[in-house]
């Protein structure tokens, strides 16, 4: 059909915003507020998805996934908390360092990769440092529909525990924290036993702890669609490279620390995308010829095409070798 | 813009019509002169002005007679409408598009007043003025899916998104090309299309879920489908073949024209916000080949895509045993001249008919 033929966008529709509000809650931790710059109401989103924040970072566009953590019945704000990462690639450090408010930016709508299983009889969180974020979301959410749920949080320390104090002020029932450096641990076999028919499990945090609760709830007899995880990948930085781009019938360097998806932008060529970090799948890409070994780090492909050199995720994924031309 | 509604029916005597202004902005749905499969979507975002692509919910000249039918129907066989308990949420958030949508689109037809949860909706060709609280379905006379689509056009599909996989988990569904929600009821995608011949072999159904899980708030998309139609019946389901079924031995030379129908349905995509489901609305026009006729370029079109359709098609969409008395009529309407490219009538430019076959 060809109705009003329009090209689509790479990424999601884009809201232009302003920051409202800027609060340190730790050392490592801050949270971003943003108003709609023209007034209007934001969309109101479910609990878990994330928005992709332009950046512009000295003349290099940036775009970081965050999870929305406000309120999603509240359509007058929303909230992204970002941990400081020193040894990034700059995204959360431009974020801590320049980012003040009133500044004019731009994120994208929201983005559902990490949603509630609406027939859950309860919902069991596990979140890990920063993989907090999501929980705030779908624990407002689900403290409006009086949904049944319990989280438990692992921090490192007490002063490095965001949201800790406000989560069991209103939850102190539902709420279970727990400090590595008082030597606590997630208490996971016990938790995932003795869970009525019908509970599902999330967890968002590090890859050792989403692998170990996955691990643990199959070892438990938990069926794996009942276990829910979010990581998001940052683009790990690697050898540069070269790319032929085939479509566009042009070559591209790829930086050290730029992931194959930045540079194809860079070079003017759209490429589709959402979550830039290895999930959703948008950005998958066609391999046409290639004399070397690829580095696959998405979540999206599955082993044989990892193994047979098919195609690509540029948002996370590098390659080592003499060539490798894209059908992009 | 005012809309003057029919008096027709999609029943019985069979007084449905479509007026010159419908005919001209029926979703003619080839735009070249063959038709396969294909995942043909593009955005939902608007279109030509005055045409059925332009709003995001069509309300045309139908509208009221189509929910006089409706309720016929769902007052024969409640089970059209089913919700299974998860999907009230995403209930609420289709009321929500659904209101927002026709009182920002059709402002002399609905409004909408909210204040906080507090709501008034107001549709003026139903003659209905209502207050509710949003979320609270004991304050609505039915569950917040079935208010809604009762008051729009079109069957519309509420799927759940869970495990990279869409489910059949609830719907209203009165208008239908012989499907049956009841039957489909809790299937995955790959289930409820396991019928369709072809498809499945050429990985249409896998690339078309891959698109549709990504389809993200604030970017809707759609597409067109078709099936052929004898008398101008909205329920052509499963439940009633008995009674529409028949009436497709009832085609002559003489009353095909006037019988034998162009089904096209106008399939959009919405993904809804609290819930993270996607409502598939799937909106049905009908229009007879005598009035189709009267677009050249349709006329031509049509009779040589009915022409060069592979079998099996023209099996599963119905209509292969009548497939010879369609040609010998539609062969009328094709004197051989190339058709211009695209959907659209193109009246000030195609060549009036010409010496046909």
């Amino acid at each position: 059909m060809s109705a009003a033929p329009q090209k689509a966008k790479p990424g999601a529709e884009q809201i232009p915003v302003t920051v409202s509000a800027v609060v340190p809650l730790n050392e490592l931790v801050t949270r971003f507020e943003f108003k709609r710059t023209d007034g209007q109401a934001f969309p109101t989103f479910s609990g878990g998805a994330h928005t992709v924040v332009t950046m512009n970072d000295d003349g290099r566009t940036r775009l970081n996934p965050y999870s929305l953590m406000s309120d999603p019945s509240d359509t007058s704000m929303y909230a992204i908390s970002v941990r400081r990462d020193d040894n990034g690639r700059g995204g959360s450090l431009f974020m801590h360092t320049r980012v003040k408010v009133g500044d004019q930016m731009t994120i994208t709508y929201p983005v559902h990769l990490f949603s509630l299983d609406l027939r859950a009889r309860k919902h069991l969180f596990f979140a890990g440092g920063i993989g907090i974020t999501p929980f705030m979301a779908m624990i407002a959410q689900l403290e409006r529909m009086n949904g049944n749920w319990e989280l438990h949080y692992s921090v490192r320390t007490e002063a490095l525990g965001s949201y800790v104090d406000e989560l069991r002020y209103k939850f102190p029932n539902k709420v279970h924290v727990y400090y590595d450096d008082q030597n606590q641990a997630i208490p996971l076999e016990d938790l995932l036993d003795g869970q009525p028919l019908g509970a599902n499990a999330y967890v968002c945090g590090p890859k050792g702890m989403i692998d170990w609760v996955h691990a643990t709830a199959e070892a438990a007899g938990w069926p794996d669609a009942q276990v829910h995880s979010e990581e998001f990948l940052a683009p790990a930085p690697g050898k540069p490279f070269e790319v032929r781009l085939c479509k566009s019938d042009m070559t591209v360097q790829v930086g050290e620390n730029e992931s194959l998806l930045e540079a194809i932008e860079r070079a003017g060529v759209e490429a589709p995308f959402l979550c830039r970090g290895g999930a959703c799948g948008q950005c998958e890409t066609d391999v046409v010829a290639y004399d070397g070994d690829f580095i696959h780090r998405d979540h999206w492909l599955d082993e044989e095409q990892h193994a047979d050199g098919s195609k690509i995720m540029p948002c996370v994924s590098r390659f080592v070798g003499k060539s490798l031309e894209l059908d992009r | 813009m005012t809309i003057q509604f029919n008096e027709e029916t999609f029943r019985d005597d069979y007084s449905f019509y479509n007026s010159d202004w419908a005919i001209k902005r029926f979703p003619f749905p080839f735009h070249e002169d063959s038709y396969m499969y294909s995942v043909n979507m593009e955005q939902h975002r608007g279109g030509p002005e005055g045409s059925v692509y332009e709003m995001r919910f069509d309300v045309d000249e139908h509208y009221v007679s189509e929910m006089k039918d409706r309720a016929m129907v769902l007052a024969d066989d409640p089970l059209r409408c089913q919700s299974l308990p998860h999907m009230t949420l995403a209930g609420w958030d289709l009321l929500e598009l659904i209101m927002v949508s026709k009182s920002e689109d059709y402002p002399d037809l609905f409004e909408l007043h909210r204040d906080g949860d507090h709501w008034r909706w107001i549709n003026k060709p139903l003659g209905i003025d209502d207050t509710f609280t949003f979320l609270d379905e004991t304050t609505l006379p039915y569950g917040p899916m079935e208010y809604i689509t009762r008051q729009a056009q079109g069957d519309f599909c509420v799927l759940d998104q869970r495990d990279e996989m869409l489910w059949m988990d609830a719907g209203m569904v009165t208008t239908q090309a012989d499907w049956s929600l009841d039957f489909d009821i809790g299937m995955n995608f790959f289930e409820w299309h396991a019928p369709v011949p072809l498809a499945h072999e050429m990985g249409i159904f896998k690339r078309a879920l891959k698109f549709l899980l990504n389809i993200q708030q604030g970017a809707p998309a759609r597409r067109l489908n078709w099936t052929m139609t004898v008398n101008p019946l909205l329920d052509t389901s499963p439940e009633n073949y008995h009674k529409w079924g028949i009436q497709k031995t009832t085609l002559t030379p003489e009353n095909i024209g006037a019988k034998q129908h162009l089904r096209v349905e106008l399939q959009t995509f919405f993904r809804l916000p609290r819930s993270n489901a996607l409502v598939f609305p799937i909106r049905c026009y009908l229009i007879s080949f005598q009035d189709l006729v009267t677009v050249p370029k349709w006329g031509r079109r049509l009779h040589r895509v009915v022409r060069d359709l592979p079998v099996e098609l023209a099996t599963y969409k119905g209509f292969i045993d009548n497939r010879p008395l369609m040609l010998d009529y539609l062969g009328k309407f094709d004197d051989g001249q190339p058709t211009s490219p695209g959907v659209f009538p193109d009246l000030d430019t195609e060549p009036p008919l010409g010496n046909a076959s």
